[in-house]
């Protein structure tokens, strides 16, 4: 059964210049314990999207599918009531400033046992209990004392792992972590990606991992969404993707990593940069920049073609004769 | 090849070029706010009519018409033909009013070279020299700051006598501390940042460093306040006229105007609505372009 | 915790001397001669005057003249008004209430339907709501308010004679003093109709002292609301489900109360200015008109006397509320800064 289905969802800001995409068009499916991740550069749309799914985007901002389904409930048409059953408890989001995302007022047991008396409506014993419990699940030691502790006595590396504690509270179905490690240290960045799996594996939840950074999408996610331009330009499994990338953008990519030019004298690069809000190229946004590009490329406009072995939105994907790149 | 000098003159002065370009930026970004240009333009329309009061004033100010005294606003009439009315002395009072434009802008336009000038220097030597300097400088403007302004306002015009250009005098101290206080806090966070090193390593002095260097990056936050005090001491003129500590009848100064139809409020009130309505507006014009400039100026709202 | 009050404390002794100094030299700054203006005589035979420079203690030394002033001010020694000859701490002191009534309800007036309004108006940003709100503000705070004050009397009491013109009761009722403040007295004496007159004669005073501030709160509460709600956790509240009651009741107006608290103690040398004006209009018997009638009648001492009890009045009130600010923003207390 598909926990996640969305077709087609596309966001348009209402901006001074004009209407402004930011997502366009993206195709996604999860099930239940599905481990997703979205890659992209900064302003690829990656956050947009699912800050879209769970309705978090504001006023000026128009989303659009023709698919948006969690759990057979349809997330277009919902009341904004009850969408807030949902999200907080069925659905959980972290993000990626964990210092700043826990509000300086009120301790870390209070905003963490609000999602437990809102949701499953405990009482202040229960409560308490389950933070502890909580606490203790995300690693965070002396679990007890840590409750009456405000965020700014924590340090970056604790204060995501108490947004992971409040997240999980009540046990969600799918847990979306935005860039949850890139503004932490990097000795705990890998503790904070092994803990979010290790969860995963635990709770049976889904996980969509929002990140730019390669290595991290290689060692943990088994279906990878690759962006650009707020369009989803490939998707594939991860070990496929790899070694076999279809799209041009996914491909120049996966050569930009330092790992893969050891042999060479100068890094690769991308030539060009990202189409901003007014300079869209007409046709493939990525042709500009594609080496691979065409005549065609500039013309018109590719759509997202669904294979049995992925997607991706490109007129000419690399083609691969028998085995190796 | 560079023989290890830095050109601290390009450095620090921006070349005319810059200046309009600048000009050119503020303009496009002030502008998106409607209500700002309006608020410009009224202003433009008060000061053309202080200086063209003896011009579009239909009559003089001072002169008594005795036989309608205390008339209410008429068109067309025959006799006592005043759109305003006439006050207690039967003196017109529109022609009063235009004329009250000149003292209010010049009110409000002295408290603000008088706090600009007096405030930025107190505010720099404040934020240069530090130590002992600044917290004597900073005792004193709190210590004003404790005396609710209009009061320390009639304080000082007991002491130096009623009239115009002391209640200008007395307006300006208590606005001092704002001015050195914005002035003192936004030269300290500009003289740790890197182009002040780069100039005193230059070899630059210390009035150039003051002066020339940091303090034109502090001015934005400087402008607005000033435009806003522009505004408030036109309504604290009017107060301390109103209270007859201001300018002293016959004087057309429009709070003056009110007190001395006070009286009358009741049987005339034209003589003390329309010179508020005009102290309204006034204050009105130049706030909302105050909010044009504050949000022209303020950096975080920029779009590229 | 204490740490914290102590240095808000401390801090006030230099603004005090200040005061005191300010107040202390404004006589002497007086033009003309200050032992006539002290002594409130004319043109005196010169052993008087040596007599009345002696009583009034001019002819010591200035510093030793300010000790002096300081020794009697901390032992509630204000000096006596010259126009009644009653001790001027008295008289504030029996003056003082009617302006607190005053101030005070128009305090709660600024602030109950201010902060909603801002709020509202940061929620509903750019909306109609929004810029009406904040329209109406701006004229708010930049009428004088002695015109809005007579313009509501004209209309009000003038024109439609629906409140009272001048004065705090109808001057039918005799309430006996016992708290100064007759809402709670006319409440205590139990005379009829007592309490519904001193509230009638409130409705006008209030509302034109309480405008400015009202205007001033509402677009600080909006602008403050605005910078809250861009934080990211309000976003990370509203990620957890909660309702917008709790997300901008909560979550985000308890760190913009930071900011609007602030606000707030700094209306009270702004309500302060206006009560002079307010009494003024409606011959109120507060501090307010108390102390122009000084000004004007150069009731020296009066005007000496109220300056620093004023001053006083106003440090306490900041110290107030730089302590409720500690309260909330636990991060002030902890850090101590």
């Amino acid at each position: 059964m598909s926990l996640l289905e969305i077709r087609n969802l596309s966001v348009e800001f209402q901006t001074v210049m004009g209407s402004f995409r930011a997502v366009d068009g993206v195709d996604l499916s999860l099930k239940e314990t599905d481990l997703l991740s979205i890659v992209g550069e900064s302003g690829s749309g990656k956050s947009v999207s699912m800050l879209a799914l769970m309705g978090l985007l504001p006023w000026t901002a128009n989303v659009t599918a023709d698919k948006l389904k969690f759990a057979g409930r349809d997330l277009l048409t919902i009341s904004n009531r009850e969408r807030r059953k949902i999200i907080g408890k069925d659905i959980s989001m972290i993000f990626q400033e964990p210092m700043s995302s826990l509000n300086p007022c009120f301790t870390v047991g209070f905003q963490i046992g609000e999602t437990l008396q809102q949701h499953l409506g405990m009482d202040r014993k229960a409560r308490k209990k389950r933070c502890i419990e909580l606490l203790d699940l995300v690693g965070i030691p002396a679990p007890e004392e840590r409750l009456k502790a405000f965020p700014h006595q924590l340090s970056g590396g604790m204060s995501q792992r108490v947004m992971i504690a409040m997240a999980i509270a009540c046990n969600p179905k799918l847990l979306i972590a935005d860039e949850p490690s890139t503004a932490l240290d990097v000795t705990i960045q890998a503790q904070i990606i092994d803990l979010l799996v290790d969860l995963q594996n635990e709770k049976g939840m889904a996980l969509v991992l929002i990140t730019h950074d390669m290595g991290v999408v290689a060692e943990t996610a088994k279906q990878v969404i690759v962006m650009y331009a707020g369009q989803q330009v490939e998707q594939q499994e991860v070990d496929a993707l790899f070694a076999k990338p279809r799209h041009p953008y996914t491909h120049a990519l996966l050569n930009a990593l330092p790992e893969r030019s050891l042999h060479l004298d100068r890094l690769p690069t991308i030539e060009g940069v990202v189409p901003g809000a007014g300079d869209r190229p007409t046709g493939c946004l990525f042709s500009p920049r594609c080496e691979f590009s065409q005549d065609d490329c500039n013309q018109n406009v590719p759509s997202l073609q669904h294979t049995d072995i992925g997607a991706f939105r490109c007129f000419h994907p690399i083609e691969y004769t028998g085995h190796g790149e | 090849m560079s023989n290890g000098t830095i050109d601290a003159v390009t450095a620090e002065t921006p070349r005319p070029s810059m200046l309009r370009q600048n000009l050119k930026e503020f303009w496009f970004y002030f502008s998106e706010s409607k209500t700002a240009v309006i608020g410009l333009a009224f202003l433009v329309g008060i000061i053309l009519m202080a200086l063209t009061a003896d011009i579009i004033a239909p009559h003089d100010p001072a002169v008594q018409y005795r036989e309608c005294l205390e008339q209410p606003p008429t068109w067309g009439a025959d006799k006592c033909n005043f759109i305003f009315g006439t006050d207690y002395a039967g003196r017109d009072m529109l022609s009063r009013i235009i004329f009250g434009t000149r003292l209010s802008l010049v009110a409000g336009g002295m408290v603000v070279i008088l706090c600009l000038s007096i405030g930025i220097v107190f505010g720099v030597v404040a934020g240069y020299f530090r130590g002992w300097v600044d917290i004597a400088i900073m005792r004193i403007m709190d210590t004003i700051l404790s005396v609710p302004g209009l009061l320390m306002a009639l304080v000082l015009v007991a002491i130096l006598g009623p009239g115009l250009l002391n209640a200008m005098i007395a307006i300006s101290i208590t606005y001092l501390p704002h001015f050195v206080r914005l002035t003192r806090s936004s030269y300290i966070t500009e003289s740790s940042k890197e182009y002040v090193i780069a100039s005193r390593v230059s070899g630059a002095g210390k009035f150039r460093i003051m002066f020339i260097t940091i303090l034109p990056n502090c001015m934005a936050p400087l402008i607005v306040q000033a435009t806003l005090s522009f505004s408030t001491a036109i309504l604290d003129t009017a107060a301390l006229g109103f209270l007859g500590m201001g300018a002293q009848p016959p004087a057309p100064e429009w709070g003056t105007l009110i007190a001395e139809n006070r009286d009358l409020m009741l049987s005339a009130p034209w003589t003390v609505t329309f010179p508020g309505l005009a102290i309204l507006l006034a204050v009105l014009a130049i706030n909302l372009m105050g909010d044009g400039l504050r949000d022209a100026l303020d950096p975080k709202m920029k779009r590229s | 915790m204490f740490t914290f009050i102590l240095k808000r404390f401390a801090l006030l002794v230099p603004i005090f001397f200040g005061v005191t100094i300010m107040a202390f030299g404004f006589i002497r700054l007086l033009p003309g001669d200050p032992v006539a203006a002290l002594a409130g005589e004319r043109d005196m035979t010169p052993e008087r005057h040596a007599e009345m420079m002696a009583k009034l203690g001019l002819d010591k030394p200035a510093w030793q003249q300010y000790l002096d002033y300081i020794w009697n001010l901390l032992h509630g020694d204000f000096g006596t008004s010259v126009l009644t000859n009653r001790p001027i701490l008295d008289e504030f002191l029996e003056l003082f209430p009617a302006t607190i009534e005053l101030g005070v309800t128009a305090m709660m007036l600024a602030v109950i339907i201010g902060v909603p309004i801002g709020i509202f108006a940061a929620v509903k940003r750019g909306t109609i709501y929004d810029q009406g709100i904040m329209g109406i503000s701006l004229v708010g705070y930049s009428m004088p308010i002695f015109w809005w004050g007579l313009l509501l009397i004209i209309l009000f009491s003038g024109v439609w004679g629906l409140t009272p013109i001048s004065g705090r009761i109808s001057f039918l009722f005799d309430v006996e003093t016992v708290t100064g403040f007759l809402l709670i007295d006319t409440l205590l004496s139990g005379e009829e109709g007592a309490f519904a007159s001193a509230m009638h004669h409130m409705i006008l005073p209030t509302i034109v002292l309480g405008t400015i501030p009202l205007a001033i709160i509402a677009r600080q509460t909006r602008s403050a609301m605005l910078e809250v709600l861009s934080e990211d956790y309000v976003r990370t509240a509203r990620a957890k489900g909660l309702s917008p009651l709790r997300v901008y009741g909560l979550h985000a107006l308890r760190n913009a109360m930071i900011t609007v608290i602030t606000v707030i103690g700094l209306q009270v040398g702004t309500l302060m200015a206006g009560a002079i004006l307010t009494e003024t209009i409606f011959s109120w018997p507060g501090i307010g008109k108390w102390i122009i009638f000084s000004v004007f009648s150069r009731d020296y001492y009066a005007v000496q006397g109220g300056l620093v009890l004023i001053a006083m009045i106003i440090m306490s009130v900041n110290l107030i509320v730089d302590l409720l600010y500690g309260m909330i923003n636990p991060r002030i207390l902890h850090t101590g800064s």
